[in-house]
């Protein structure tokens, strides 16, 4: 048995909270949910953390080169005598790291909730769903097996779907709620096709082993996925690529970021935890647990490249114009994904080169902190001034001074300002953008830089802008356990730069060099700065150079409200081809050729009875008469003709 | 003896509901005899794994061959393996829910249960029976009970919905028996023929006459497993038939059909399996995308469940046409999974219907507020649909891709693919429909005093849901149990390919 | 005395039958048409008992289903009037053409 064995109980614990309280929740312990659900999330967290400090600092290390351990295996279902779905443990610098987020992430947003969701009539259920989320996403990152990381990937897009549609009784949210599991299914299912062409040429659905083969130059799978090709390219391109559509969806890469800013809908705790900290981040997370092969591919990760970089900054312009608090976060994590995933494109494998992989790990780390608090912050100022939109917003630095100064570091931290922790992470990003290809740094350069001008037009348009006064003096700042999340979140926000990720996590196991070149800093600050010094020229006060500005933009401000069009363009596509053009035909082809075709055969016989019914007239001599010639006739048929 | 049971005991029941006296009686009689054919079926798994350990590797287990008309070698002839075990416990599942499920029928309701209990002794017969004339006479025997269950208790236009059902079914069996004729004339064991399925599948049978009596055979089966186009018996059928009947339709009287294509078509006439492997396919793959399509727009939360269930047991034909192990055990599991789920699906509209009259989801809404637990059934039921893991769905259709993918044919591949993207267009159509008729405001306010589920429904939804569960959770136990049956399938399937 | 040919005696019993074959076409009394049938049966009778006599003098198959014939043309008739009189009761009448409504 694995030393490790007791990993086991990170996921399962959330599990079986998830078990207890959707049973019982409802009726026997409605009030104390909140605690087991905090309680077993506590324990949960505690044991990542010691799994983290016994990985690093123990025995993780063997040679220099941190280790893949297989804590736990188990064959799920056996497919054939070779391909088997285990329910495994694997434990590798990333996914280690990642149970230490998901889990202390998840504990801040039960402890959040716990005075954020008070009164809520579902509040049980409302903490089943989120421990079968826990559960599902450390299952997820746990994963030693692809189709176990299929399996935890729906489970977590179901949640995701529960969650957003938590209040159902808004009709917004139900449509939200569709809307993101749908667009997730679709991706899902090139994800699923990807599994399936990487799995029938390695023969194998192990991660370890996948890897192995397809990485081996000159092994006989290697060949064969090489060798195959359908439109041109090979099938390990497929592979990977769809793959990666199934991590794009997951983690709203552009085109299918759509679900995302809707996703909002739901409870903004919620979207701390999922739609900023941790699912999101679930196709970043399986682009780098693939990355050995993602990285003998070069078609696919230019694809990655782009697709990262241009949903960066797509989703940084689109931020520059929302106005509901939540929307403009929902943007950003979008933008600061984007960076995590082209720093994947940009790194190469092992070494040196591999700053990339190390960088989009290091900024995966620092934004689950940052944005969650963000999140959070945005959740306590929504609780206390019930409203989303930053236009109705103002002035709440003196009656949320805690909000406010969490917020700010928060703010400073993703606009990448020294010392605060996102400010080291994207230093590794660009560093390894600036040696791989310069129009990608470009394109995050500037990027970073609308990141800090939206980032502080919203810090200023919320806690700014205006001073309002309440006359209401019982208005508090949210509860304790709200306080306490954010300042917790606000020191780890902080200080999280200073965590030693790039000799931890690195794309090969061997530990990288860190090294901060500050002349090279130096240009992305000041661009960070420029966004910042806008911001505030623009948003700190009231006044009317914001407007002279977006008319001054006209279209393109336009544009950007509305998001591109993206959504129209989607609801085009299913509400007019799909629904119109295939479903509708389809219903009504079965409904009137089909089924008209079986109740014609009916009709037809029917009628024919009706034709011939007419012999049956019911005088008996009639029949007698048919029957006696019908005597006559073969009785002159079998003498005279056939001369018996 | 321990099999025939399960053919004695619904009749003895069935038997018992007859001199019963009022809804009290005769629940509790079906409810008990249920309830120990549920227990028995227990049983039977615990002495057939009990005889697997002991190592005992015999295709067909507690065989027992009595002879019924000797002039035409028929025999009752029953035996059982992995495959015909899933299937009974799945039996047994719904019909106790199915029973449970009617607690409350008032009129006529010793007729009604008598013709449920027949209709179980049908579909347990045929599952047991190893003799193509027995098997014959068990599938008459659970079709006949439907049209007078719908006829009788339906609602709608039931009349017209019973007739279509019945003369489709009959169609079916009309081709079955030829496809049997034509097999039992094809064989010959020292000049005599042969009715026995284990004698049949050791024989080798001509291609011509393979070639000519599959395609009965498996058309016919396969219009009870809803077989594009012959599929419209499906919707009208299910919608018009009281939730008990839809049940037992959707969750036993389709399984009836993609066991027999297995069993009957497949297995013993596997050179003609091959060889007509494309049209199944391209039927098949059909009948997923566009049954998914066509879901897309119902409005009736009975056609929505209709017309998915044409959609999933599209993937039952198509594990079974791509014959690979996998694919055939995916076959199986599908059709245990939609059983279970298909039936808990109907459950859940039935309740719904019974309390508020209607199906249409647009006058449906926001019920998961009133009626958290049958919501939530539904929810779940939805879930499966849709393949969520932790159900069984999800490992059903799993395993149907996998082993499809095996299939290294372009065109199989392209099948794959669009079997595989239906499980987006599912996603939409349940979503659509737990969101317009769950979710959302409530629109009726009459609905806000519906009372939730009793403790019969609450029992019903259970059983199907630990099924569901003990299937999604832990596919290992059915994946074990149904493998060995499957290798002898491939198996023959592979021997009859490579000789050619 | 000549012995009387088969062919006199089948002649005989063609004109029966054809007797009992017009009364039964044209009478629409139910019980007139029972007695028709009776007379075709008993023509078939004597062809029964002739040929017998005549082609297999040493077997009496013909004989027995003469009796045959006679027996089941009793109960044959106990059964039509039964019906003829259920018929009386529900339609004041034996007319046959009365009775047609049960078609289809």
């Amino acid at each position: 048995m694995s030393p490790y064995f007791f990993v086991m109980l990170v996921p399962l614990l959330p599990l079986v909270s998830f078990c207890i309280l959707g049973l019982f929740g409802r009726k026997y312990i409605k009030t104390t949910s909140g605690t087991l659900g905090v309680i077993s999330l506590f324990i949960s967290a505690l044991l990542s953390l010691y799994t983290a400090y016994r990985y690093f600092f123990i025995d993780g290390k063997v040679n220099g080169i941190y280790q893949h351990i297989i804590a736990l295996k188990y064959t799920w279902l056996q497919f054939s005598p070779r391909v088997s779905i285990d329910m495994g443990i694997l434990l590798d610098p990333i996914s280690v790291m990642m149970i230490v987020i998901v889990s202390f992430i998840s504990l801040m947003v039960h402890i959040f909730s716990l005075g954020y969701m008070k009164g809520e009539e579902r509040f049980a259920i409302y903490y089943a769903f989120l421990s079968l989320f826990t559960f599902s996403m450390l299952g997820l990152v746990l994963s030693s097996n692809i189709f176990q990381i299929y399996i935890f990937w729906e489970l977590v897009g179901i949640s995701s779907f529960l969650l957003i549609g938590f209040y159902f009784e808004n009709p917004s949210a139900v449509t939200a709620s569709n809307k993101a599991f749908i667009v997730t299914r679709f991706a899902d299912f090139g994800f699923l096709i990807g599994i399936l062409i990487l799995a029938f040429y390695s023969g194998t659905l192990d991660f370890g082993t996948l890897i192995e083969r397809l990485t081996t130059a000159g092994s006989s799978q290697y060949i064969d996925i090489h060798s195959a090709t359908f439109l041109g390219a090979s099938m390990l391109t497929w592979g990977l690529g769809l793959v990666f559509i199934g991590g794009a969806g997951k983690s709203a890469m552009f085109p299918l970021h759509i679900w995302l800013p809707d996703a909002m809908e739901g409870p903004t705790p919620v979207s701390a935890l999922i739609h900023a900290a941790t699912m999101v981040v679930a196709g970043v997370f399986l682009v780098a647990r693939l990355f050995p092969v993602f990285s003998i591919d070069l078609t696919v990760l230019q694809i990655v490249t782009w697709v990262g970089a241009f949903s960066a900054l797509f989703a940084a312009v689109v931020a520059c114009t929302q106005t509901d608090i939540k929307r403009v976060l929902a943007f950003s994590t979008m933008s600061q994904i984007g960076f995590m995933m082209f720093s994947l494109g940009v790194s190469k494998y092992g070494g040196e080169s591999g700053l990339g992989y190390t960088g989009s790990m290091f900024h995966l780390f620092t934004h689950a902190f940052f944005k969650s608090l963000l999140f959070l912050g945005a959740g306590a100022v929504i609780h206390f001034a019930h409203t989303n939109d930053i236009r109705d917003l103002g002035g709440l630095r003196k009656l949320m001074p805690v909000t406010h100064l969490s917020f700010l570091i928060a703010c400073l931290a993703i606009a990448g300002i020294p010392p605060f922790s996102g400010f080291f992470s994207k230093e590794d990003i660009l560093m390894a953008a600036y040696h791989s290809d310069k129009i990608i740094y470009a394109i995050a350069v500037l990027t970073s830089a609308l990141t800090a001008f939206y980032m502080f037009r919203l810090y200023y348009s919320v806690f700014w802008k205006r001073d309002i006064h309440l006359h209401d003096k019982n208005h508090e700042e949210g509860t304790l356990s709200m306080r306490l999340t954010l300042v917790i979140l606000a020191v780890c926000t902080a200080f999280a730069g200073f965590v030693p990720v790039s000799s931890w996590i690195t794309s090969d196991g061997a530990p990288l060099e860190s090294h901060i070149d500050i002349v090279f800093s130096v240009f992305p600050v000041l661009m960070a700065l420029t966004g910042i010094g806008l911001a505030t020229y623009l948003y700190k006060t009231e006044n009317r150079r914001p407007q002279i500005i977006t008319s001054a933009f006209g279209s393109l401000y336009r544009a950007a409200y509305r998001k591109f069009y993206i959504d129209e363009l989607y609801l085009f596509i299913t509400r007019k081809i799909i629904f119109n053009g295939i479903g509708r035909p389809a219903a009504w082809f079965d409904k009137n050729i089909v089924d008209g075709f079986m109740n014609g055969l009916a009709t037809t016989t029917a009628k024919i009875s009706g034709l011939i019914k007419g012999l049956q007239s019911g005088k008996v001599q009639n029949y007698a008469l048919y029957f006696f010639g019908g005597i006559i006739a073969l009785a002159v048929l079998f003498i005279y003709v056939l001369n018996y | 003896m321990l099999l025939s049971l399960f053919i004695i005991l619904p009749l003895l029941t069935a038997l018992a509901v007859l001199f019963c006296k009022g809804l009290k009686q005769v629940r509790m009689i079906s409810l008990m005899g249920t309830s120990v054919q549920f227990v028995f079926s227990f049983g039977l798994l615990y002495e057939y794994w009990k005889e697997r350990a002991s190592g005992n590797r015999a295709q067909f287990l507690f065989e027992m061959n009595a002879s019924w008309f000797d002039p035409l070698h028929i025999h009752y002839h029953i035996g059982i393996d992995g495959i015909s075990l899933s299937m009974i416990l799945l039996t047994a599942f719904v019909v106790i829910a199915g029973v449970l499920v009617s607690w409350t029928q008032e009129t006529l309701n010793k007729e009604f249960f008598f013709l449920l209990l027949i209709l179980s002794a049908g579909a347990y017969g045929y599952f047991i029976s190893l003799d193509l004339f027995t098997l014959f006479f068990f599938l008459e025997l659970a079709v006949i009970p439907k049209f007078l269950l719908i006829g009788i208790w339906g609602s709608g236009k039931k009349e017209y919905s019973a007739m279509k059902l019945a003369l489709m079914l009959m169609a079916g069996s009309a081709l079955v028996f030829v496809g049997l004729m034509g097999l039992y004339f094809n064989t010959s064991i020292n000049g005599a023929h042969s009715f026995d399925l284990v004698e049949i599948s050791q024989m080798q049978i001509s291609n011509s006459a393979q070639n000519t009596f599959f395609p009965l055979a498996f058309i016919g089966f396969g219009i009870f497993a809803a077989l594009f186009p012959f599929h419209t018996w499906v919707p009208d059928g299910h919608s018009s038939a009281p939730t008990a009947a839809s049940m037992f339709l959707a969750g036993i009287s389709m399984k009836l059909g993609g066991y027999g294509c297995l069993r009957v078509a497949t297995y013993l006439m596997p050179e003609a399996a091959h060889h007509y492997s494309p049209v199944i396919i391209l039927l098949s793959t059909v009948a997923i995308i566009y049954g998914a399509f066509a879901t897309m727009m119902q409005k009736d939360l009975k056609y929505i469940n209709a017309y998915s269930s044409v959609s999933h047991c599209g993937f039952v034909l198509l594990g079974i046409g791509m014959l690979t192990q996998t694919s055939i055990t995916g076959a199986v599991l599908q059709m245990v999974s939609h059983g279970l789920m298909t039936a808990l699906f109907f459950a859940a509209i039935g309740m719904i219907y019974s309390r508020t009259h209607t199906r249409l989801t647009e006058q449906l809404g926001g019920l998961l507020k009133v009626i958290p637990f049958i919501s939530t059934v539904f929810v779940i039921a939805g879930l499966c649909s849709l393949g969520l893991p932790g159900l069984s769905g999800f490992v059903a259709e799993m395993t149907i891709f996998m082993g499809s993918w095996q299939n290294p044919d372009q065109w199989y591949r392209l099948a794959t693919i669009l079997a595989c993207a239906s499980i987006v267009v599912t996603a939409v159509y349940i979503l659509r429909a737990t969101g317009k008729s769950l979710m959302g405001p409530i629109h009726n306010f009459q609905y806000n005093h519906l009372a939730d589920a009793g403790w019969n429904e609450r029992l019903a939804a259970g059983i199907l849901i630990t099924g569901i569960v003990a299937i999604g959770v832990a596919p290992f136990w059915l994946y074990y149990l149904i493998t060995p049956g499957t290798e002898y399938i491939i198996q023959h399937v592979g021997k009859a390919i490579t000789l050619k | 005395m000549n012995e009387i040919s088969i062919t006199q005696i089948l002649f005989v019993s063609t004109a029966l039958f054809f007797i009992g074959m017009y009364g039964l076409f044209t009478r629409r009394n139910m019980i007139t048409m029972l007695m028709a049938i009776e007379i075709i049966l008993n023509s078939v009778n004597i062809n029964f008992v002739a040929f017998n006599k005549y082609l297999y003098p040493g077997k009496l198959d013909g004989v027995f289903f003469t009796i045959f014939i006679i027996t089941i043309a009793a109960a044959e008739a106990a059964m039509a009037i039964a019906i003829i009189i259920n018929l009386y009761r529900s339609h004041h009448s034996i007319d046959v053409e009365d009775a047609e409504e049960m078609k289809y």
